[in-house]
C-alpha cells in the first residue's frame, strides 16, 4: 500500500526556538501545524496565532445557570411549592438563599469549565495520528515538536521540510500513514 | 541569599540539582515504575488494617444504632462532629496551595501542590463519612438532598446544615475536578514513559489522549486559572458554611460572629500542620529532596505562624467579647472551658496551638526538619482539641444546672476515628506510588531556562536568523 504523508514533524530542544519556529511557520501562513510541549511556553499560543479561547464565556454561562437554578430551587421548594412555618421566618429570602446560590454559582460553572475544556480541544479521543511517531512520543517528556499536516493548502514534502530546517529544526522528518498506524485505534 | 559583596540578593533555587526536563519525568515516573518495596507494602497492609477497623466500627455503629457512642444528653455533638470538622479543615490547606497560591504566583507551591490537593480530596472523603453516620439512618441520607418525593416534601433551605450539604459536596466536587484536570499532562506524560503494558493502559484512559498541543495548552491554562478563581472564595466559603452550623445556633461559646474568619484561619493552620506531616515522611521515603526543598518547607512554616497567630488572636478575643458582652451564661461558658471539667482539653489546645509555632519565628527552627515535624503533629492534635473544645463545652453544661453532663466517647467512636486516619493515609500512600505526586508539568516549566528568554520585542526575522545559524 502507497504511503501517505500526514505531517512534517521537527524536534526543538529549547523555548526560545521553537517559539521563532512557530511564529516563521505562522507568518508563511500556514494554518494546520501545531506544537507540542512538554510544558505550557509563554508567548508560543501568541507566535502561533492561536486566537484567544472562547472557554471564560462557557465558563461565565455556567456561572449564570448555576445561580439562576440556586435561586429558582430555593424560591420553588420554599416559597412556593411546600412552605413551611419555621420560627416564622420568610418562605424564601434573598439573605438566606446566598450560601448555596454562591455553591451551585461555583459547581455548575466548574462542571461547564471541564466540559467545555474537554469539548474545545476534542478530548477524550484516545487515538493521535501522529502517536507512533517517535519524535511526538518525546512531546509529553523533554522535546518541543512542531508538527504540519499534510491537509494544509501550502504543504508540500519537499518545501515544509525545507522550511523546518531553515527555522532550525532537528531530525525533521515526513510521518506517513501506513496501514498499520490507521488501524492501530488503541489507547496511547 | 547574601552575596560576599552583599548587594546581590539571589533567590534560593525551586529546584535543586539543576535536573534536566527528562531527569525529572525520569524521577517521577520512576516511583510509579519501581517495583513496590516490602516496606512500602508493610506501610499498606498497616494503614489498610487500620481503616478495615475503622470500617467495620462504622458497620457496627449503622447495625446497631448510634446508641454505641458515648452521646446522651445534653452532649449530642460529640467526637463525630468533632472529627467531621476536624477533616474538613486539614483539607483546605490543600486549596489553598493550589489555587491561593497559585493566584498569587507563588511558584513555590508547584512542588507540593499535588500532594496537598490529593490531602484535600481524602480528608473530605473522611469528612463526609461522619455527618452520614451521624444521621442514624444512613440509607435515607439522601433525604439531605432536594429532590422530587412521594412525600411532598422539600429541603430546608433556611438551615444552615442544608448549606453544608451544598457547600462539602460543591466542595469535593470541584477539588477533585481541580485535582484531575492538573494530573491529566502528568498523566499523559506517564502513559508515554511506563513499560509496563495494563499500566499504559490505564495511564492512557485517563489522560483522555492528551498529546500537548500547545493549541490545547492555550485552554488548559485558562481553565486552570478559571478554577483557581472558583476555588480561592470556595474554600473560604466552605469552613465558614461549617461554622455557621454553630453560629446559627443560640448556644453561648458558639453564637458569635467571629466564627467563619476563625474557622477559616484555624482550616488553614491545621491543613498545612497535616501537609508538613506528611511531606516531611513522603520527601524522604520517595527520595524528593530535591523537589521539596527546605526552602518549601519553610515557607510553609511561615504560613504556619502566620495563621497560628491568628488562631490564637480568635482566642483570646472571644474570650474578651464573652466577658465584654455582659452575657452572663457567655462568660460562663468561657470561664468554664479554661477552667472547668473540660480545661485539660481546653490547655491542650493553647499550647499546641498558640504556644508551640512560635518556634517559628527563628529562622535555625524553621529549617530544622525534626522539629518541624514535630509541631506539625502538635498543631493536629491542637486542632483536633480546639473542636472537640467548642463543641463539648458549650454542650456539656446547659443553661439549667439539671441538664449538665459529662461526655466521654465509646470505644467505637475512638476507633471510627482512627479508621478514618487509616482511610486517609492508604489512600495517601496509593496516590503516592501510583500517580505522579510532583506536577511534573509545573515543575518543568518552572525551571530556569524553561521559559523563552526574549519573546518580547525580538522580531520573528531575527529569530529565525539566529536559529538558522544554530540549527542547519
Amino acid at each position: 500500500m502507497e504511503a501517505k504523508p500526514i505531517a512534517t514533524i521537527a524536534e526543538f530542544h529549547d523555548p526560545d526556538a521553537i517559539v521563532a519556529a512557530a511564529r516563521a511557520v505562522h507568518e508563511r501562513g500556514y494554518a494546520k501545524f501545531d506544537c507540542y510541549t512538554p510544558y505550557p511556553v509563554h508567548g508560543l499560543d501568541r507566535a502561533m496565532g492561536v486566537q484567544r479561547t472562547i472557554l471564560p464565556y462557557i465558563s461565565f454561562a455556567g456561572g449564570l445557570t448555576g445561580l439562576a437554578s440556586a435561586l429558582l430551587l430555593q424560591w420553588w421548594t420554599g416559597g412556593f411549592d411546600y412552605k413551611l412555618n419555621i420560627g416564622g421566618k420568610p418562605f424564601f429570602a434573598i439573605q438566606f438563599s446566598v450560601p448555596v446560590d454562591f455553591e451551585l454559582t461555583v459547581l455548575i460553572c466548574a462542571f461547564f469549565t471541564l466540559i467545555g475544556l474537554l469539548h474545545l480541544c476534542r478530548l477524550p479521543t484516545w487515538w493521535h495520528p501522529l502517536q507512533d511517531d517517535s519524535s511526538f512520543q518525546r512531546a509529553t517528556d523533554d522535546t518541543f515538536v512542531l508538527a504540519i499536516f499534510a491537509d494544509d493548502p501550502r504543504y508540500t514534502t519537499s518545501d515544509t521540510q525545507q522550511l523546518l530546517k531553515n527555522v532550525g529544526g532537528a531530525n525533521v522528518h515526513v510521518h506517513y500513514a501506513s496501514n498499520e498506524n490507521t488501524e492501530a485505534v488503541s489507547v496511547g | 541569599m547574601h552575596r560576599p559583596d552583599g548587594i546581590h540578593y539571589e533567590r534560593e533555587p525551586l529546584v535543586l540539582g539543576e535536573p534536566t526536563l527528562h531527569d525529572i519525568t525520569a524521577k517521577i515516573a520512576g516511583i510509579a515504575e519501581e517495583k513496590p518495596s516490602p516496606k512500602y507494602l508493610m506501610a499498606l497492609s498497616f494503614t489498610s488494617a487500620i481503616a478495615a477497623w475503622g470500617v467495620g466500627c462504622i458497620l457496627y455503629t449503622i447495625l446497631t444504632g448510634i446508641g454505641v457512642w458515648g452521646l446522651n444528653n445534653p452532649i449530642g455533638w460529640g467526637w463525630d462532629i468533632t472529627n467531621f470538622v476536624f477533616w474538613i479543615g486539614i483539607g483546605h490547606a490543600g486549596t489553598l496551595i493550589s489555587a491561593i497560591l497559585f493566584l498569587f504566583r507563588q511558584k513555590w507551591r508547584t512542588a507540593i501542590n499535588r500532594s496537598a490537593e490529593a490531602m484535600t480530596i481524602f480528608a473530605v472523603i473522611c469528612a463526609g463519612l461522619f455527618p452520614l453516620i451521624h444521621v442514624g439512618r444512613i440509607w435515607f441520607a439522601y433525604w439531605l438532598i432536594p429532590y422530587p418525593n412521594q412525600m411532598q416534601m422539600w429541603t430546608n433551605f433556611r438551615s444552615p446544615l442544608e448549606w453544608d450539604v451544598f457547600a462539602v459536596s460543591t466542595y469535593l466536587t470541584v477539588s477533585l475536578i481541580f485535582w484531575f484536570l492538573g494530573m491529566v499532562p502528568d498523566l499523559a506524560t506517564l502513559r508515554d514513559v511506563v513499560k509496563n503494558k495494563l499500566a499504559k493502559r490505564l495511564y492512557g484512559f485517563f489522560s483522555l489522549g492528551w498529546s500537548g498541543s500547545m493549541r490545547h495548552w492555550h485552554r488548559y491554562e485558562m481553565a486552570y486559572l478559571i478554577l483557581a478563581g472558583l476555588s480561592t472564595p470556595l474554600v473560604l466559603s466552605v469552613h465558614s458554611v461549617v461554622s455557621l452550623d454553630f453560629t446559627a445556633g443560640i448556644l453561648p461559646g458558639w453564637h458569635t460572629t467571629i466564627f467563619p474568619p476563625y474557622f477559616v484561619a484555624g482550616a488553614i493552620f491545621s491543613g498545612f500542620a497535616m501537609v508538613m506531616t506528611l511531606l516531611v515522611i513522603a520527601r524522604e521515603v520517595l527520595d524528593l529532596k530535591e523537589y521539596i526543598t527546605l526552602k518549601h518547607l519553610e515557607n510553609m512554616n511561615k504560613i504556619i505562624l502566620a495563621t497560628g497567630m491568628m488562631v490564637g488572636y480568635a482566642y483570646a478575643m472571644e474570650f474578651f467579647i464573652a466577658q465584654y458582652s455582659g452575657n452572663p451564661y457567655e462568660s460562663f461558658v468561657f470561664i468554664n472551658r479554661a477552667t472547668g471539667d473540660y480545661a485539660w482539653a481546653y490547655w491542650t489546645m493553647v499550647l499546641c496551638n498558640v504556644v508551640s509555632p512560635q518556634v517559628f519565628w527563628f529562622k535555625k527552627l524553621r529549617r530544622n526538619i525534626p522539629l518541624m515535624f514535630i509541631v506539625s503533629i502538635l498543631v493536629n492534635i491542637g486542632m483536633w482539641f480546639e473542636r472537640f473544645t467548642i463543641i463539648a463545652t458549650s454542650l456539656h453544661h446547659d443553661f439549667l444546672p439539671a441538664s449538665w453532663g459529662y461526655y466521654t466517647p465509646t470505644w467505637v467512636e475512638v476507633s471510627i476515628f482512627a479508621g478514618t486516619f487509616g482511610i486517609f493515609l492508604t489512600l495517601f500512600l496509593l496516590f503516592a506510588k501510583y500517580i505522579p505526586v510532583i506536577a511534573i508539568a509545573e515543575v518543568k516549566a518552572i525551571l530556569p531556562t524553561a521559559q523563552p528568554r526574549h519573546h518580547h520585542g525580538t522580531s520573528a526575522m531575527q529569530h529565525s536568523q539566529v536559529e538558522h545559524t544554530h540549527g542547519s
